[in-house]
């Protein structure tokens, strides 16, 4: 990467910038992802190119004979978005020698958590591997909205999906949410991220420093989904605030594996009194509701104490890399 | 299939989509409607940013935000966002 | 032949290797591919070029098939040129992306090492691999020898970039008979290819911003590429694809004939490669390597006065069906040679075919099906005169004792 510096996105440049995400896509009224693209298509910094992986933004944004796109933008396949990154990134490095291409392009590569965490991941560790030049953006809704909400590798436990009901035996997923943005690390990356679109700024920026490396770059944005967590449309990005806040989804980013906090995190870090118990986020969330009664009590302590595991620990990295 | 639909002949090839969404109107799909009171609102734009359906337009040449009925699903994100609460959700009627 | 050939090298490769060459020559701009017995010589040859700079090619080595071909789906779709390679478990790891290939009017070239599927596990040569691909949308091409393997890769990037074909093309070379076997292959200089194959050419688009635009990913001139069609327009696109695969039949014929005016190298009309057919009562219907065997022994028997004839499918899809007919016109008895099954069918894939395009033809002859060297099972020509006994045994009383055959089969 050319560069550390901040990026001075300001909300009134950013809202005159013309949207490259068009209305009139079909995403649910309230939608997380539909908000998370219309976003980050505006960090794009010149010719862009975006590929995408079947799931519901894939969808919406492209019944035929209309597109959402001002883009040119390519889907082939639910598991292949890094895959066709790397095609195009490959197609460009070859005709650009050739001289048949001229100016630079930026590729971003845009996927679910189905096409991330589980079906796609292949793919993706393999591109990320080959040093292919794009960013791939994981917009997580946590789990399989666009066939009917099923569970994902990235549901959390605890979540009630139709492939995880909250039974009379099993209270809802059982299993905790794969920590794919390690994984990606461990790639030893030279941008990781996470972000959420509550604080837009911080995500923005984020977007554009993974634009700017060159190479792979990955870039985690949390995307809650009304439809299938069971919350209200209005509290979408309420609970993109309060998952930050009560430190289920950190927001922090690592350049070369230095990771540091993002500022909504590092707050949370250097005053703890204000980190909110997990209850809050939980709270009005219908995927969660089964864990308010007495005898899944447990459930809920046990996402608290996973919670709080996984912040120390996040925490202990950010000192470490320093 | 309706008349209007095209046949094989006339239509590019591989699905290249021939019409923008913004041709696509989604504001029929909302019960409630954004209705902003223009003495609280301070323009900070947060409605802008985090509408999902692009339906809050900045107009920089007007210093305005004007909302687009067309496309505005009526999800409330405005209203629960808006830091000086100077937007209701309101049924048409109201 | 009205003009002279040029002048070409004379090399001793295997097919792979004439494959990889053609390749070389082909100015390719992406490669992507997997290592797969008995495909992986091509790979590894053109790694070769590319590591001693002979080529200009971005080739990248995915971590399976499945990105292979959505590599160069994507890359193709960026406007470059592209190949690949596969065989057996490989290329059913594609299957997925082979029809989003088609679909996408990608013309992606692709070699196929033909090598049996699973399981038992097996690496020798069969056809089932590709065979299985045949409703993929793809266009079908089997070679005879590693010449015609060097010959067909040049003129596969032809055919599929037509602007009227559009398609993504295979090319199949029976693994080991053909892809290791080290033969004589004429290769053209580097400027005749280049000058044959010409530069990519691109159908033209409407976008959604209204303009006619060539059919690429362009930041200048955006597109939206690979959308969902719902009931109201899927159908529209299948049938633009059949479209494609009739305007392969001309186009086929023409490069073949273009070819040969290069070369002084065709292969029959491009479709099917008839051999002492005209005459002939006996007819046997194969594809691929097993035609230069089965030569040899129509020309043993038609020195003892055995008016035997053989007919070549070179191409397997779009399916010549006029050509079928019209060079099988005369014969008593056919037999079929499939180098695939098709569990549960009537005959093997093969069969099918030829069955079903002379059903509406003039000539109704006994046809029998030959399902054989199934895992790389040896078949020679003294077996293979046994097939046509049985066909003489069939001409002379019109009766068929065993429709469905397993050649070279143990009971």
């Amino acid at each position: 990467m050319t560069t550390t510096q901040e990026w001075k996105f300001t909300a009134k440049d950013i809202a005159a910038k013309p949207d490259l995400f068009l209305s009139g896509h079909r995403a649910c009224a309230g939608c997380g992802p539909a908000g998370v693209l219309r976003l980050i298509m505006k960090a794009t910094r010149g010719p862009t190119i975006v590929t995408e992986a079947t799931g519901c933004m894939e969808v919406v944004s492209s019944i035929y004979p209309y597109t959402s796109w001002a883009l040119p933008w390519l889907h082939t396949a639910f598991e292949t978005a890094a895959a066709n990154a790397a095609g195009i990134d490959a197609a460009l490095k070859a005709m650009r020698r050739k001289g048949k291409a001229k100016q630079h392009i930026d590729i971003i590569a845009l996927a679910g958590d189905g096409g991330t965490y589980d079906i796609g991941l292949q793919a993706l560790s393999g591109a990320v591997e080959r040093g292919h030049d794009f960013l791939f953006v994981l917009y997580d809704n946590e789990g399989y909205m666009n066939t009917g909400i099923q569970r994902s590798g990235g549901t959390p436990i605890g979540a009630a999906t139709t492939t995880t009901p909250a039974g009379k035996v099993i209270p809802g997923k059982i299993e905790k949410k794969k920590p794919i943005t390690e994984i990606m690390l461990a790639h030893e990356m030279e941008y990781v991220a996470t972000a959420t679109p509550y604080y837009w700024k911080d995500m923005l920026t984020k977007v554009r420093k993974g634009l700017e490396v060159e190479g792979p770059a990955f870039l985690h944005v949390f995307a809650p989904c009304p439809r299938g967590w069971r919350s209200e449309p209005a509290k979408t990005m309420e609970y993109a605030k309060l998952a930050v806040e009560s430190c289920v989804f950190p927001v922090w980013e690592a350049i070369n594996g230095k990771r540091q906090l993002s500022i909504p995190s590092k707050l949370i870090a250097l005053a703890p009194q204000k980190k909110k118990p997990v209850k809050d986020y939980l709270a009005g969330q219908g995927r969660f509701r089964h864990l308010f009664t007495p005898q899944n009590k447990h459930v809920l302590d046990e996402i608290q104490r996973l919670t709080d595991e996984r912040w120390q620990r996040l925490l202990q990295k950010c000192e470490s890399s320093v | 299939m309706s008349s209007k639909e095209k046949g094989w002949k006339e239509i590019s090839i591989a699905g290249v989509c021939s019409k923008s969404s913004v041709g696509f109107m989604t504001g029929d799909w909302k019960t409630y409607m954004p209705v902003r009171d223009l003495e609280k609102c301070t323009t900070c734009l947060t409605c802008v940013m985090l509408c999902p359906e692009g339906a809050i337009k900045w107009r920089p040449e007007m210093g305005k935000i004007e909302f687009d009925f067309s496309f505005c699903k009526g999800c409330g994100i405005c209203a629960n966002e808006c830091p000086t609460k100077a937007i209701a959700m309101k049924l048409p009627e109201e | 032949m009205a003009k002279q050939p040029v002048k070409q090298e004379i090399m001793a490769l295997n097919g792979d290797e004439a494959v990889a060459y053609a390749v070389k020559q082909s100015d390719v701009d992406v490669v992507a591919a997997y290592p797969i017995t008995p495909q992986t010589i091509i790979v590894e040859k053109f790694s070769e070029y590319v590591a001693d700079g002979e080529v200009n090619t971005e080739f990248v080595c995915t971590e399976s098939e499945h990105s292979a071909i959505t590599a160069c789906l994507a890359a193709s779709a960026t406007g470059a040129r592209t190949f690949t390679a596969s065989a057996s478990a490989g290329l059913a790891l594609m299957h997925e992306i082979l029809t989003v290939t088609s679909g996408s009017r990608a013309p992606v070239v692709m070699a196929i090492a033909n090598r049996a599927l699973s399981s038992p596990l097996n690496i020798h040569g069969d056809q089932s691999d590709s065979m299985a691909e045949r409703d993929s949308g793809w266009i079908h091409i089997y070679v005879e020898n590693a010449q015609e393997a060097y010959d067909s890769i040049l003129q596969a990037f032809r055919i599929a970039e037509d602007v009227n074909v559009s398609l993504p093309i295979m090319v199949g070379l029976d693994g080991f008979t053909l892809s290791h076997t080290l033969e004589r292959v004429d290769t053209l200089p580097d400027e005749t290819v280049t000058q044959f194959i010409g530069e990519r050419k691109f159908p033209t688009v409407v976008t959604h911003e209204g303009k006619t635009v060539p059919f690429k990913l362009d930041p200048e001139n955006p597109m939206t590429m690979g959308p969902i069609a719902l009931q109201n327009y899927y159908f529209e696109f299948k049938r633009q694809q059949e479209e494609g695969m009739k305007n392969a039949l001309k186009k086929i014929q023409e490069v073949n004939a273009e070819y040969a005016e290069i070369s002084g190298r065709s292969y029959g009309n491009g479709l099917v490669e008839p051999y002492k057919l005209n005459d002939a009562e006996i007819a046997v219907v194969c594809v691929g390597s097993t035609s230069g065997t089965l030569k040899v022994v129509i020309d043993e028997l038609r020195q003892e006065g055995i008016k035997a004839g053989l007919l070549r499918l070179r191409t397997f899809r779009p399916l010549p069906v006029e050509e079928i007919r019209s060079a099988l016109k005369n014969a008593k008895a056919i037999a079929v040679m499939d180098k695939s099954m098709s569990f549960g069918g009537f005959g093997g894939a093969v069969y099918h075919e030829v069955r079903h395009a002379l059903y509406d033809g003039q000539n109704h002859p006994p046809i029998v099906d030959y399902i054989y060297g199934l895992g790389g099972r040896d078949s020679n020509p003294k077996a293979f005169r046994t097939i046509f006994e049985d066909l003489l045994r069939i001409a002379r009383s019109g009766r068929i004792e065993k429709q469905i055959n397993y050649f070279g089969l143990r009971e």
